[in-house]
Order: C-alpha cells, then structure tokens, then sequence
C-alpha cells in the first residue's frame, strides 16, 4: 500500500517541475527543474519497495546526467535563443493534440488493467545484485560494452583535429629574428620608477616611456594615462 | 491507494515528455523530454514489479538508466558537434537533406 499523502507530494513535485518543459524559455531553468522531477522519482522508487533504484536515481540522474546537461549548456553558450518562427505550419496544435491522445491513450489503457497487489519485494542491493549476475548476466555484460562504445563515441565525436601544426616556442622566437623584431619581451607597464599601474608605461634606461608596454586594449579604451608626466625627470632632480 | 496510482502518474509524464519532444526546437530542450519519457517508462516498471511482488522490474529499469547514460552521452556530444559546425542548437536548422 502507499501512502497517499506522500503520492500526492511525489505528483507535484513530477508534474509541475516537468511542465516547464513546455513552458519555460531559459535551458538552465528547464533543467534545474528536471533535478526536482528525479528527485520525486527517486522517492516513489523507495516507496516502491526499490530502495537500491532510488539511489541509483539520485547517483545517475541528477548527480550525472542532468549535471552533463548543465555543462553542455555553459559550454555552448547560456544564453541562446530559441527560435520560435514555425517551420511547418500548425505544428503547436498537431504536437498537443499527439500528445494529449497519447496521455488519454495511456489512460485509458491502464484504467482497464486489473492488477492484484502480491506480497512485498524490497529491491534490496542483494536482491537485485542476484538477479543482475545470474539470469541477467549475458545483458549486463552487453551493457558494460555499450557505455564503452558510447565513451569512445562521444571522445570521437567531439575530438577536433588540429588543422596546422602548433607553433613551438623556438619557432616563435625564430620568427621574430626573421623579420627583424624585437627578440625579447616587451616590458611590463609601470613597474618601474615610481608607479605601478598597468596604465603607466614602463621607462627604458633612459627614462623615456615605453610606449608597447602598455595593453592595446587600455588605448583602445582611452584608459592609458599621458605618458609625459611619467618620463624620468632626473635632470629636474640633479637642478633641485 | 495501490501502487497503480504510480502508473497513472507515469502515463501523464510520458505524455509531457513527449509534447516536449515534440514541440520545443531547442535540441537540449527536446533531449530532456526525452529523458523524461525514459523515466516515466522506469517508473511503470518499479511500478509492476512492487504490485507483481517479483524484482525484474527493477532490473529492467537499472537497464534502461544504462542505455539512457549511454545515449546521454552520444547525443550532448553529437549536439555540441553540430554546435561547433554551425553555431546554433535549433533542431529546425540542419536541414540539408531536405532535397
């Protein structure tokens, strides 16, 4: 037997999360509210009698799964929209309509069965351990071969090939010579003489600012400060 | 109230996994109502086998959460594949093979 006022908590943690499915426009929110429906899952399943599948629920779906989802998410960009323009016509109205024939199918289907309720079973570890690798054993040895295939898979579907060979750093440095460049590293900003801002130019031995040593991104932004204030003014110091 | 009413709770999830499915053009967005229709299937197995008093369902339905972590897996990665291709996740856009 089961406790109703549980199964009613369980369906409106399922049922209201799963319908931003349909209704919520932000990915991250859709899947978020999926964790709660595994959640729900996983405590009808330990109202089942199958304490085991309950935390194989939690473990799997909402530790693995939904969180794969989440990084697939951050990966290709949170904030994507989703287009709502309808490539075949009528196609909200169509889809309802299955979907709602198929819950009223469903339905209708189970109100018909008559299912006498037999002693309990709790899905214990052992007990599902015993079926797993007696009968079942050849299934589950067949399962372990599809998750590698499917390891393997997703490496290779998302392996990128390099299409140039990747610059070493001896190359670099012989480029730079080739063309006649500045072999070394340009010097940090403002480290030297008397500031130390990433906005100040960096003083060569002679007191001149370094103009290069400052990010472009700063000019860009008119974020640099004029360099005139900072050049060394040793000859100043010596007249004083 | 007998375990039935598990079932029942199944067959509407079912149902909103597959309008999910169905109508939403964003691939991940359609991927979790296929998750969705996955569990609720899970959830119709631990059902019978409590009323059935045997422990195959819930043998069954730790398969299925295999296949459904295998197929998890292929499918992000195919969906990141056609990201990185194409920069966008519109199940309506690749459609190169309409002729």
């Amino acid at each position: 037997m089961v406790n109703p006022f549980l199964f009613w908590v369980i369906a409106a943690i399922t049922v209201i999360p799963s319908l931003s499915l349909l209704f919520a426009r932000k990915a991250v929110h859709i899947a978020m509210a999926i964790v709660l429906v595994m959640i729900g899952l996983a405590v009808s399943y330990i109202m089942l009698a199958a304490p085991f599948l309950g935390m194989v629920q939690i473990v799997v779906y909402t530790g693995a799964v939904m969180m794969l989802f989440v990084f697939v998410l951050m990966l290709i960009g949170v904030a994507g929209k989703e287009d709502l323009t309808e490539t075949i016509k009528g196609q909200k109205w169509v889809g309802l309509l299955i979907a709602a024939g198929i819950a009223l199918f469903l339905i209708g289907v189970i109100s018909r069965a008559s299912v006498s309720l037999q002693a309990e079973t709790v899905g214990d570890p052992a007990a599902i351990a015993g079926a797993l690798f007696g009968r079942f054993v050849v299934i589950i040895e067949t399962l372990g071969f599809v998750l590698i295939v499917a390891a393997v898979g997703a490496l290779v579907l998302t392996h990128v090939p390099r299409l140039v060979p990747k610059h070493s750093q001896r190359e670099i440095a012989e480029d730079r010579v080739r063309v006649g460049a500045n072999p070394v590293n340009k010097p940090m900003p403002g480290v030297y003489a008397r500031h130390n801002a990433l906005d100040v130019p960096a003083l060569d031995p002679e007191g001149n600012p370094v103009e290069e040593s400052i990010s472009r991104v700063l000019d860009q932004r008119h974020q640099t400060q004029g360099e005139e204030p900072f050049r060394a003014h040793l000859e100043e110091g010596e007249q004083k | 109230m007998s375990p039935m009413a598990f079932v029942y709770l199944a067959a509407v999830l079912f149902s909103i996994g597959s309008a999910a499915v169905l109508l939403r053009r964003n691939a991940i967005v359609a991927f979790m109502g296929v998750e969705l229709m996955l569990n609720a299937a899970n959830l119709t197995f631990v059902a019978f086998s409590r009323l059935r008093g045997v422990v195959d369902g819930q043998v069954m339905a730790f398969f299925v959460m295999v296949v459904a972590a295998a197929e998890v897996v292929v499918g992000l990665a195919i969906v990141v594949a056609i990201f990185r291709a194409r920069q966008t996740i519109s199940l309506d856009d690749p459609s190169e093979l309409k002729g």
